[in-house]
């Protein structure tokens, strides 16, 4: 490093590039095969063709890529700022059940029961819709719903959470009983979101039908532009000046307040950021995959979003997408092939990468491109 | 109005003049300022002091960690506070800076800040700067970034996600590396430091503040003796310009710090959570009651 201060210290300013020439030739990659290669492949290429792109690889990855996008906001809480979230999955299914009210007002009265009302009230014997279903007809309220359900919710409970000062492990536990609460909640039917069966078999959105191919290819490609777009606007907030105060709340949050930061409004922000991540990967995941219910609150699938980050490298942006995509793809051809193996697979790898590549994949990546950087100094 | 009057009412606003000009008053020749502002958080040092503890008491589960204690530190003071294991020097410095709320007494900063209303971060960012005992800087960062986010600067969320370094306060960074002799690992990752190169960067941290009292909390632990040395010169050149509290157990430091006592710089001895001498180094050490509780085990 040369003595002359200011050119090293210049060189230092991380805010002055947020996205470097290979991550933006990243980006574009990544918006070129969502954009037009997979609808080619998909829409273009005849079927039977060898390049041809199957409806459920289509949905298969449309639905990865909604994990990815919860995986990601995963990564910006656990990974940069040190907290770990088990609570997750909530807001995913707060902005998945959001955008699945809209979606059950489209059947109209295309139902079982030829009425106004969605299915399981017919059912339940409901003469009106309730209360909180008022805004469900309207697109528009339902895409501000989609943001502000999950986002006031993860702002009233981070506020006193933080508030508190509750930490680590403490914060984890209590993070899993509010997606557990909220599942036991979601699971009556007094509720008014379809008891334990949710809500399913959509007919339209926007009035146009749900299940037909250009339809799929819409909301894959508007999936990709989601999680691309979250993926620079992570990258933006993780190398300002902002994402570095988060990694020194992770390093060592006294020091950051006798610094004169208030590490509340620091933590306050970037959890609810992540929060409403999830919320909208939650509404593009529902019209994809056809079902939303309280599964998806249950405290097992808030933990697999954290499997995901943790194997594909927190701390790293790439990784919880790779993390995501790796788990995921394996899950899919796993419960096909050995589909009573798959939850030990699962838990040997959590395992495995808990005891061996604490960097996750992305780690691992890193590592052996630098043993090989060195081999070749060597030769 | 007659030449009688005029007279006298000269007479009586030359006596007035007299009177105030006079710098003998219990004052110290300071005029009482009628009529001023309080600003809430500016400090104000005009009667003197930057620090007041009265009466501070903090107990836990029955242990009085401190015991009505009270301490002035003047404004430009270098003060060095030394007692045993358990004395309740870190208890202090937890008072002072929020952490610890005492059960009784009160803490000003200034005569006019309350620091027993304030949270953390706002006693730092009304320039209270304090180092830890074990070296506390943040370790996945690398040296310029742990500087750059001790760097005086709005504190807000929002401005923190535009922040960007203008050539000023590069230059203040460049000068506070080679203060702290880390000008050439600014880019090494923090966590990989010495210990006494963790401290030196904690130092600059908080220098980086601008604060305008510093609370050292056994700053040169694992340092060498040259960089023992050097930290005394340091911060022997930071007085008058800021205050200081150093809290340390080298008796070799406080020697530096104070010459031995030829500066005139006072030492306080706290023991058993309040203060048990005050003064002079050599008086210090040679007070019966010090020698019996510390100095001469």
């Amino acid at each position: 490093m040369s003595a002359v201060l200011p050119t090293p210290a210049r060189a230092a300013g991380p805010s002055t590039a947020r996205l470097s020439p290979k991550a933006w030739s990243g980006v574009l990659a990544a918006l070129v095969a969502v954009l037009v290669l997979a609808p080619l492949l998909n829409l273009a290429v005849p079927q039977g063709h060898p390049l041809h792109l199957s409806d459920y690889a289509v949905s298969l990855i449309g639905k990865i890529m909604c994990y990815a996008i919860c995986a990601l906001a995963m990564d910006l809480i656990w990974g940069y700022t040190g907290i770990l979230s088990l609570g997750h999955g909530l807001f995913f299914a707060l902005g998945g059940y959001a955008m699945g009210m809209y979606l059950m007002r489209q059947i109209g009265r295309d139902g079982n029961y030829q009425s106004d009302l969605p299915d399981f009230m017919v059912f339940l014997d409901w003469k009106a819709l309730p209360w909180h279903w008022a805004f469900s007809d309207s697109f528009v309220a339902t895409l501000l719903l989609v943001v502000l359900v999950p986002g006031l919710l993860a702002f009233v409970f981070g506020f006193f959470a933080f508030r508190s000062r509750i930490k680590g492990v403490y914060f984890s536990i209590i993070t899993q009983a509010m997606t557990y609460a909220a599942m036991l909640l979601f699971f009556r039917n007094e509720t008014g979101f379809g008891g334990n069966n949710g809500f399913t078999d959509f007919k339209r959105i926007l009035g146009t039908p749900i299940a037909t191919p250009a339809m799929r290819m819409t909301l894959f490609v508007l999936t990709g532009l989601a999680l691309v777009g979250f993926f620079v606007l992570a990258r933006a907030l993780v190398r300002s000046k902002f994402g570095r105060v988060l990694q020194a709340i992770r390093d060592a949050e006294s020091r950051v307040m006798f610094t004169g930061y208030d590490p509340l409004r620091y933590k306050l922000c970037i959890w609810v950021i992540s929060a409403v991540m999830c919320g909208i990967a939650g509404a593009l995941y529902v019209p994809q995959v056809g079902i939303i219910n309280p599964g998806e609150m249950s405290p097992a699938a808030s933990i697999e979003i954290a499997i995901w980050a943790a194997v594909g490298g927190r701390g790293t942006l790439v990784g919880p997408i790779v993390g995501a995509f790796f788990v995921n793809g394996a899950k899919s051809w796993f419960t096909q092939a050995f589909p009573e193996f798959w939850l030990y697979f699962l838990g040997a790898l959590f395992i495995a990468v808990t005891l061996f590549l604490p960097q996750g994949i992305v780690g691992l990546v890193r590592r052996l491109r630098a043993s090989a950087a060195k081999a070749e100094v060597k030769a | 109005m007659t030449p009688e009057l005029m007279e006298a009412g000269a007479r009586v606003r030359e006596a007035m003049a007299r009177k105030q000009g006079d710098g003998t008053g219990q004052s110290g020749g300071r005029r009482a300022s009628y009529g001023s502002v309080v600003q809430e958080g500016v400090l104000d040092t005009r009667h003197g002091a930057i620090l007041y503890l009265d009466d501070i008491t903090v107990s836990f589960d029955g242990f009085k960690a401190l015991n009505a204690l009270s301490l002035s530190i003047s404004a430009g003071e270098l003060r060095c506070i030394i007692g045993p294991n358990g004395a309740g020097k870190t208890t202090m410095m937890d008072v002072i800076t929020g952490k610890t709320r005492p059960d009784a007494g009160k803490a000003h900063f200034g005569s006019t800040i309350d620091l027993l209303r304030l949270r953390e971060n706002e006693i730092a960012s009304i320039g209270i700067g304090r180092k830890f005992q074990k070296p506390t800087v943040f370790e996945q960062l690398t040296v310029f970034e742990n500087l750059e986010l001790a760097l005086k600067a709005d504190r807000g969320v929002r401005s923190s996600m535009f922040f960007r370094l203008n050539g000023e306060q590069l230059d203040r960074i460049g000068a506070m590396l080679s203060l702290i002799h880390l000008k050439d690992g600014a880019q090494r990752v923090a966590g990989l430091l010495s210990h006494g190169q963790k401290q030196w960067l904690e130092i600059g941290m908080l220098l980086m503040q601008d604060p305008k009292l510093l609370l050292l909390d056994e700053p040169v632990a694992g340092m060498t003796d040259e960089e023992t040395e050097r930290t005394a010169e340091l911060f022997l050149s930071l007085e008058g310009s800021h205050s200081l509290v150093v809290v340390e157990h080298d008796m070799k430091f406080i020697g530096e710090l104070t010459q031995n006592g030829r500066n005139g710089k006072k030492v306080t001895v706290l023991h058993e959570g309040s203060v048990l001498a005050e003064g002079l180094l050599s008086d210090v050490q040679a007070n019966e009651k010090v020698v019996e509780v510390y100095l001469g085990r």
